[in-house]
């Protein structure tokens, strides 16, 4: 057994994907994932997640780079690789006709090493819909059957397209729960999600596509580390922002002012907020719609997004670089 | 309350195990939808009567036939078309707008399972209907047993194996169910006209018939033809099947080239 195989179960190398039309939908992607791992692809969407996945899927070849999902390439070694994965796919693929009790038969009749049926279905909630037809499930529902039969075969890798898009709140907590249990078992899990939270809560690891290529990756903790946390507040009539304390000292690193409303971005928090705190105490003022926030992934997400789209139109303005603004105007 | 991880070990699947849980599922989605089930079993039964008045007015004798060795042939030509060509394309374009066939392709069958696997239920309608025909045109037509009968299984198997590498190749052609009945006409009309389905080739002009005698169906429907009137030579045999062998190699390697596993974005 080779020892790269125990440590990355997935490795992506320089992954490029060219559509017939000539669109480049992954243009150099690299990431790997180690076993027992949660890995999220985020991004929005026409970023390049599913493009992405389906070549890990082994669905389709890559136009450049190189996949090696459990150290086989899940395209030309499609055997080798498919009865150790589940794969779920971001939309439908099962015949609307049949039941979800004849659909995971047929799926249980294709997969190595199959739990039974009926333990798979439980295992989503789905004990009682066995004799509903496919076309007749909430979309919810199909999301959960195709779950059911990603997991039937016991994968040592799950890829997981959307899992959670169309389910209700405590059917995404329930999935969540599903997966996080299979990961404890040892399953390694790659998942694709619009949903920031999701990404937050479950991954170990994640990566931003945008535009087909990474923005940031890290484990959820790192890629907000880079970001600034924020401190919002009403200043008090009468005051402006020259008479709060001096900002650079307080650890701000920039700020914006939105009628009376003053917003400060630091990568020091407790220290902004302290000293922040302590001058309105001692200047007897009160701060209202005081909002003091940790940067959440959210705002990492957001920023790529909007610092990407205005370096590219910027990039279109005669190659201006993109502007700094408020960061200029800290003394 | 159950395991989430490390459940039950059954054994490794088979190619057979495989192709047999896909035909399962397709033979209920078979039985499901009416419209198929009626084109699969009720037009071929059915149409080739009404070829009969026309063979009354063709001077058979002459060309060695009666009603029998032309009716029998021509109605597992039709089984043929509908209730496996047809009733194919509509199965592979349906899977396909389903995203089925690409969800197969994340698990284990491999594509040619796939392809078998879906077809096994039409081919099964095919070969049965054929064998309904075969008693009921030898009852109704006093047809004796034929002389060669080799040359009907070969016919036959041909024919079925050869109309689903077709219909997998113009499901590459089709985007949807709807557009799948305009792009499998040509094959039918081509085939009813020039395969010995309406009019047998043996009263047709020369020329005319040597044309058709390399059109897919043709062979097929010779070897079925030649089984009953027993006035096939070795020469003429071997010829229409390797006529009908190389349309079947062709269409796989088209299908290879063209099927298209996914619906256009």
């Amino acid at each position: 057994m080779e020892t790269n195989e125990r440590e990355h179960v997935i490795e992506v190398t320089d992954l490029r994907r060219v559509y017939g039309g000539g669109f480049e939908a992954v243009r150099g992607v690299s990431f790997s994932v180690g076993r027992g791992e949660i890995f999220a692809l985020l991004g929005t969407n026409g970023a390049g997640k599913t493009s992405t996945v389906e070549l890990l899927e082994g669905l389709a070849p890559p136009a450049g780079g190189r996949v090696r999902v459990l150290g086989h390439d899940p395209y030309t070694e499609r055997a080798l690789v498919r009865p150790r994965t589940g794969v779920m796919l971001q939309e439908g693929g099962f015949p609307s006709e049949l039941t979800v009790a004849e659909t995971a038969r047929m799926w249980a009749g294709c997969t190595s090493g199959a739990r039974p049926e009926a333990e798979a279905l439980a295992l989503v909630g789905l004990e009682r819909r066995t004799d509903v037809r496919v076309k007749q499930l909430s979309g919810g529902e199909r999301r959960r059957l195709d779950l059911a039969l990603a997991i039937l075969g016991n994968p040592e890798v799950l890829f997981l397209d959307e899992p959670t898009t169309g389910l209700d709140a405590e059917g995404r907590r329930a999935t969540w729960e599903l997966v996080r249990e299979l990961r404890d078992g040892g399953t390694t899990v790659l998942l694709t999600t619009h949903y920031l939270e999701e990404a937050e809560d479950l991954a170990d690891r994640l990566a931003i596509l945008h535009e087909g290529r990474i923005a940031a990756a890290g484990t959820p903790a790192e890629v907000t580390a880079s970001q600034p946390s924020r401190i919002s507040f009403e200043l008090p009539s009468g005051y402006f922002v020259g008479d709060l304390p001096p900002l650079g000292p307080l650890g701000v690193s920039g700020y914006e002012e939105e009628g009376r409303t003053v917003r400060l971005r630091t990568h020091e928090l407790q220290r902004a907020a302290t000293r922040l705190l302590v001058w309105a105490e001692e200047t007897g003022v009160t701060l209202r719609g005081l909002d003091v926030r940790s940067a959440s992934l959210e705002e990492a997400f957001l920023r790529i997004a909007r610092e990407a789209s205005a370096s590219a139109a910027a990039a279109a303005a005669a190659g201006v670089e993109g502007s700094v603004l408020a960061e200029e105007r800290v003394a | 309350m159950s395991t989430v991880v490390g459940a039950g070990e059954a054994g490794r699947t088979t190619p057979a195990g495989r192709m047999r849980a896909l035909a399962r599922a397709e033979w209920t989605l078979f039985l499901r939808n009416k419209g198929t089930l009626f084109a699969a079993l009720f037009v071929p039964l059915v149409l080739p009567f009404t070829a009969r008045s026309a063979a009354d007015g063709m001077d058979l004798k002459e060309a060695g036939l009666n009603l029998g060795t032309v009716i029998l042939p021509s109605s597992i030509g039709f089984s043929l078309l509908f209730a496996v060509y047809m009733a194919l394309v509509l199965a592979f374009v349906a899977r396909r707008e389903e995203l089925v066939l690409k969800r197969l392709r994340t698990g284990e069958p491999r594509d040619a399972e796939i392809l078998a696997g879906t077809s096994l239920p039409a081919v099964t309608t095919g070969l049965v209907q054929s064998l309904v025909l075969i008693i009921g045109c030898s009852v109704a037509f006093d047809l004796d047993a034929p002389p060669a009968p080799q040359l009907a299984v070969i016919g036959l198997l041909l024919g079925v194996v050869m109309c689903a590498a077709l219909a997998a190749l113009t499901a590459s052609f089709s985007a949807t169910t709807e557009s799948a009945q305009v792009t499998s006409i040509p094959l039918m009309l081509i085939s009813f006209a020039g395969s010995g389905l309406a009019v047998p080739l043996e009263v047709l002009p020369d020329r005319v018939a040597l044309v058709c005698e390399f059109l897919p169906l043709t062979p097929a429907i010779t070897l079925v033809r030649g089984a009953w009137t027993g006035n096939l030579s070795a020469y003429e045999a071997l010829g229409a099947v390797l006529a009908g062998l190389a349309w079947t190699v062709l269409s796989v390697f088209a299908v290879r080239r063209w099927f298209r596993w996914e619906p256009r974005r």
